[in-house]
């Protein structure tokens, strides 16, 4: 139990640095910004209390956002994505319950649960944090294009992350 | 009133998602209005550290590039420095001068932290108000503007890139003197706008845009960009002219900070002006 809270809190440290040390600094035409950090809300355990989910959405996002000057955008966006994830959760629940002991990943369940999973719940940070940072619906279309772009690359490198990590099942 | 409170904590999860969002989107807010809370100065000490030792690594890889513009600068002030002398030795008479004070200060700073790709950028530097930077202050690279001082922390300051939805610089075109204003609408950080420049003025592409010197952050003539193209939206009567900007925002790592020394006086006399 430790060992897992202990995990969790490294994880979240390891992909904060990564995100405004590397990926905030990745240069792709102007439009396209990926936020891997997400991964971590992805990962916490099934049985993650909800209110602990919540906070750590909440100190995730702004912890990003105290390296780019943009207080609160990230953890509105991450905030609003941890309460997706129960719903999001039920949704495309598969016929083998959320067990203890299995973790949210391509590993326990599955490449296609796994990507309908990370999409739905990336389209959930995306979206309220490009038009909270643009703050206005005046640019709508370009804004648009910028989340759709964004995703695009985002999910290319959760799943990458799944598949660096990937440990088959002993 | 059990009933009630029954409900609040079936509903917790909703109800703590509520507040954490409005804190969220306060904050957001509050952001956006200039003023910042205490405590993200207070933070802004521990970050700007975090991100100067990040960028002392990056900076390795940018060392060709700011070599030569180093370089090139110097050469620029070398030869400016020469010919005043030269004019200096020409001079018959030596006069005092009375007539011209020294009205910009500029200082150099290291750039810790940049970014183009988002709507609003920001940049950080690696000096703040331990070395007299404070609020408002124009900052520059050596080929042209980058952007305006927007918050100061002991050691570190913010600046508002150009690049940025709220970013308004009074600029001018060289060639007749027309004012306008450069703004940024966002997408490719190579390109701006520049607006209100009424459509009877004549213009042509490859002209250069420099600063107004209308602000109290800017001196007159510094560099912004220069026209890459124009078109006039059906029924306006302004231009709406694509500025290519002589910065490139992607690369800079060291910039200037331009100090107004008489900001003061000026501020003072335009606040005596009756607004509007």
């Amino acid at each position: 139990m430790i060992n897992l809270v202990l995990r969790n809190i490294l994880r979240m440290i390891f992909l904060v640095i990564f995100q405004v040390a590397v990926l905030n600094n990745v240069q792709l035409g102007g439009y396209i910004n990926p936020y891997l950090y997400v991964l971590f809300i992805l990962l916490l355990p099934f049985d993650t209390p909800k209110w602990l989910l919540l906070l750590s959405a909440f100190f995730l996002g702004l912890s990003v956002d105290l390296f780019t000057d943009t207080i609160g955008i990230n953890t509105a966006a991450c905030v609003f994505m941890a309460f997706c994830r129960p719903g999001v959760l039920s949704l495309i629940a598969t016929k083998q319950e959320y067990e203890q002991g299995i973790s949210p990943t391509v590993r326990d369940m599955g490449f296609k649960w796994f990507f309908s999973y990370s999409l739905i719940l990336v389209f959930a940070h995306h979206i309220p944090l490009f038009f909270l940072e643009v703050f206005s619906f005046r640019e709508f279309f370009h804004t648009l294009l910028r989340i759709g772009l964004s995703i695009v690359v985002t999910m290319f490198l959760l799943l990458i992350s799944q598949f660096i990590t990937y440990r088959p099942k002993k | 009133m059990k009933n009630f409170f029954d409900f609040l904590i079936r509903q917790y999860f909703f109800f703590l998602f509520l507040i954490m969002e409005v804190i969220a989107i306060i904050m957001v807010v509050q952001n956006n209005y200039y003023q910042k809370a205490g405590f993200i100065n207070a933070t802004n000490e521990i970050t700007g550290r975090f991100l100067t030792t990040i960028n002392s690594v990056s900076q390795y890889f940018s060392l060709a590039d700011a070599n030569r513009k180093l370089s090139e600068e110097n050469a620029k002030l070398l030869s400016e420095a020469k010919k005043f002398r030269k004019a200096n030795d020409t001079k018959v008479y030596h006069s005092n001068d009375t007539i011209y004070t020294q009205q910009f200060e500029f200082m150099s700073a290291k750039v810790v932290r940049n970014s183009t790709n988002k709507r609003n950028n920001y940049l950080t530097l690696d000096k703040g108000s331990k070395q007299g930077i404070t609020k408002d202050m124009g900052v520059i690279t050596s080929t042209g503007i980058v952007g305006i001082v927007k918050e100061v922390s002991e050691n570190f300051s913010s600046v508002i890139s150009v690049l940025h939805k709220d970013s308004k610089i009074s600029a001018k075109i060289k060639k007749n003197g027309q004012l306008g204003t450069i703004e940024w609408s966002g997408g490719d950080y190579r390109y701006g706008e520049l607006i209100d420049v009424p459509t009877h003025v004549k213009l042509l592409t490859g002209d250069t845009v420099i600063t107004s010197g209308y602000s109290t952050s800017f001196p007159e003539g510094i560099i912004i960009g220069t026209i890459l193209g124009y078109k006039i939206e059906k029924g306006d009567d302004f231009y709406t002219i694509t500025i290519k900007f002589s910065t490139d925002f992607n690369s800079i790592s060291y910039a200037y900070v331009i100090k107004n020394i008489l900001k003061n006086e000026l501020n003072k006399i335009n606040k005596d002006l009756p607004n509007d």
